[in-house]
């Protein structure tokens, strides 16, 4: 099976023939994906070379003048590094682009800290306006991706090698239910799903699939947590622990609710190896979030 | 688009009038004026846009990369007509348009909101970028920093590709008022011209010089112009 960065790659270049307001800007990441795309649309995809602040404002002035950027880098480069831009250059000057990024929180373990970049999400929440995909298999990354360059807005798609066996049909909107149950709801978010079936088999719980987590779908948490007096809420992410608690909260402020928030732990690991030792080391295997989810729900 | 111009509302000798009506941002005051010939040259002799064509995909571009001290600005867009010279009183105040930093929302005729130093240059290559993509070699795109702003990494990442990349749509105006902590050695215009760019110094308060440096030729690279004025005390 093809990476979501391998789709995301011809995808985008099949776009680039449909739409002519689509361009794509480059900072040396996934160009060879893109030769062919850059022969075809001279002019439309763009390699500004090491310069992740240039990355961001050049495809900002693009989209000043009408066009429909999508910018691509690994996450850390993306979101973190010109995060400033990310703010003024696309937020403050009312500016659409599709930011879409490669690398996640864990997918190149051996290349240690550096290429990390479990608090992408969590950076983009200091801003307003963001919608936010993980999708979690690459049909729902091309979706998305489909989804994410109609309109003038500002999206971040977040693709990562860790992915779900399969993929499901979801919209760029609200939450999936997946299964039903009467003792609590667990969302799963992006390719934290097969994990969390795994680890949630012969449990009363809802477990919703949540691959677009902004805006949150705080309605479809409502509905799942039911008509009781209180609510139990977990949510497990691909991202910093508790990124998404926060907006859980808010859906459930009319009604006395724990949320527990898992997900990558804000102390930096110092652990090179593969991406399974370090959702175990997180906690993010079917047995470290059983433990948890078991504790958290019976207490 | 058309290149008639709608009648100016103000002339130059209108300008130090029109910036006396703006109080509040004395501290922004030399960097205020430091500009004020440079954007009054660009704005009336060499920019193709107008109040009526702020919108026309056609247009040129003029983006206030130095956002600190835009009463010169301000002042010039008004004289200009973008905006009537009644909004220049409230200058800085919660229910105007017109803050200490322009935020292109809000300031009728304003390509780009700045404060923050390093972001022009970016965006000015982005909209090259965007303009050529569909095929407007016309609009040219203008930008104006601070020599000290150009300290900042966005634009040594904006200067180093542009010229490579050949933007000839794309014109820099540096105001040195020397106030950079530590000179580049060799100057501005050896930065540009490592880069390869077009570079021309002049004189910041002669119009006749400006003038001509903004419309030197320079096929196939970038331009960049150092206006030089009195250096800040």
């Amino acid at each position: 099976m093809d990476t979501m960065r391998d789709r995301f790659v011809t995808t985008t270049t099949e776009l680039l023939d449909e739409d002519p307001r689509l361009a794509v800007v480059l900072a040396e990441i996934s160009c060879d994906g893109f030769r062919a795309a850059a022969r075809a649309h001279p002019g439309r995809v763009v390699n500004v070379g090491i310069r992740e602040q240039l990355l961001i404002g050049a495809g900002a002035g693009m989209a000043l003048t009408g066009m429909r950027p999508v910018i691509h880098t690994f996450a850390s480069f993306l979101v973190e590094r010109p995060f400033e831009q990310v703010k003024l250059d696309l937020g403050h000057q009312a500016a659409g682009a599709v930011l879409v990024s490669a690398g996640a929180s864990y997918d190149w373990p051996a290349g240690g800290f550096t290429h990390m970049s479990p608090g992408d999400i969590a950076l983009l929440d200091t801003l307003d306006g963001w919608t936010v995909h993980v999708p979690g298999h690459p049909d729902e990354a091309e979706a998305l991706l489909r989804h994410a360059v109609v309109g003038e807005d500002r999206v971040y798609v977040r693709l990562s090698l860790q992915s779900n066996s399969l993929g499901r049909p979801v919209t760029g909107e609200g939450f999936l239910t997946v299964r039903r149950g009467s003792a609590g709801v667990v969302v799963a978010v992006g390719p934290m799903l097969d994990n969390v079936l795994a680890a949630t088999e012969g449990l009363d719980v809802t477990v919703l699939y949540a691959t677009t987590v902004r805006p949150f779908d705080a309605d479809g948490l409502r509905e799942a947590v039911g008509a009781g007096a209180t609510a139990d809420v977990v949510v497990v992410e691909p991202c910093l622990a508790g990124t998404s608690a926060g907006a859980a909260g808010d859906a459930l402020v009319a009604l006395p609710h724990r949320v527990l928030g898992l997900g990558v732990a804000r102390a930096e690991l110092r652990r090179y190896g593969r991406l399974e030792e370090h959702l175990t080391a997180h906690g993010l295997d079917p047995r470290g979030l059983r433990t948890r989810i078991d504790a958290f729900l019976r207490p | 688009m058309t290149d008639t111009p709608e009648a100016p509302v103000y002339g130059y000798d209108d300008l130090h009038r029109l910036m006396s009506l703006m109080t509040g941002d004395e501290k922004h005051g030399p960097a205020a004026t430091s500009t004020l010939d440079a954007l009054w040259v660009l704005y009336d002799r060499v920019l193709r846009v107008t109040p009526g064509t702020a919108d026309a995909p056609g247009r040129d571009r003029f983006l206030l990369s130095k956002g600190h001290g835009p009463m010169a600005y301000y002042a010039v867009l008004a004289a200009r007509g973008f905006f009537g010279e009644e909004l220049l009183p409230g200058f800085g105040s919660y229910d105007s348009p017109l803050g200490h930093h322009p935020d292109r929302v809000l300031v009728p005729g304003a390509e780009i909101g700045s404060g923050s130093l390093g972001h022009g240059l970016p965006l000015a290559v982005g909209s090259v970028l965007g303009l050529r993509a569909q095929g407007l070699a016309g609009p040219r795109v203008w930008v104006l920093t601070g020599d000290a702003e150009l300290d900042e990494g966005s634009n040594h990442e904006a200067i180093a590709y542009a010229g490579p990349a050949g933007l000839e749509q794309l014109h820099t105006v540096v105001i040195d008022n020397g106030s950079a902590s530590y000179a580049r050695p060799g100057g501005i215009a050896a930065r540009f011209e490592a880069a390869g760019w077009s570079v021309r110094t002049v004189d910041g308060r002669d119009h006749g010089a400006l003038y001509a440096a903004y419309t030197a030729p320079h096929p196939g690279r970038p331009h960049a112009v150092i206006a030089r004025v009195a250096p800040k005390s």
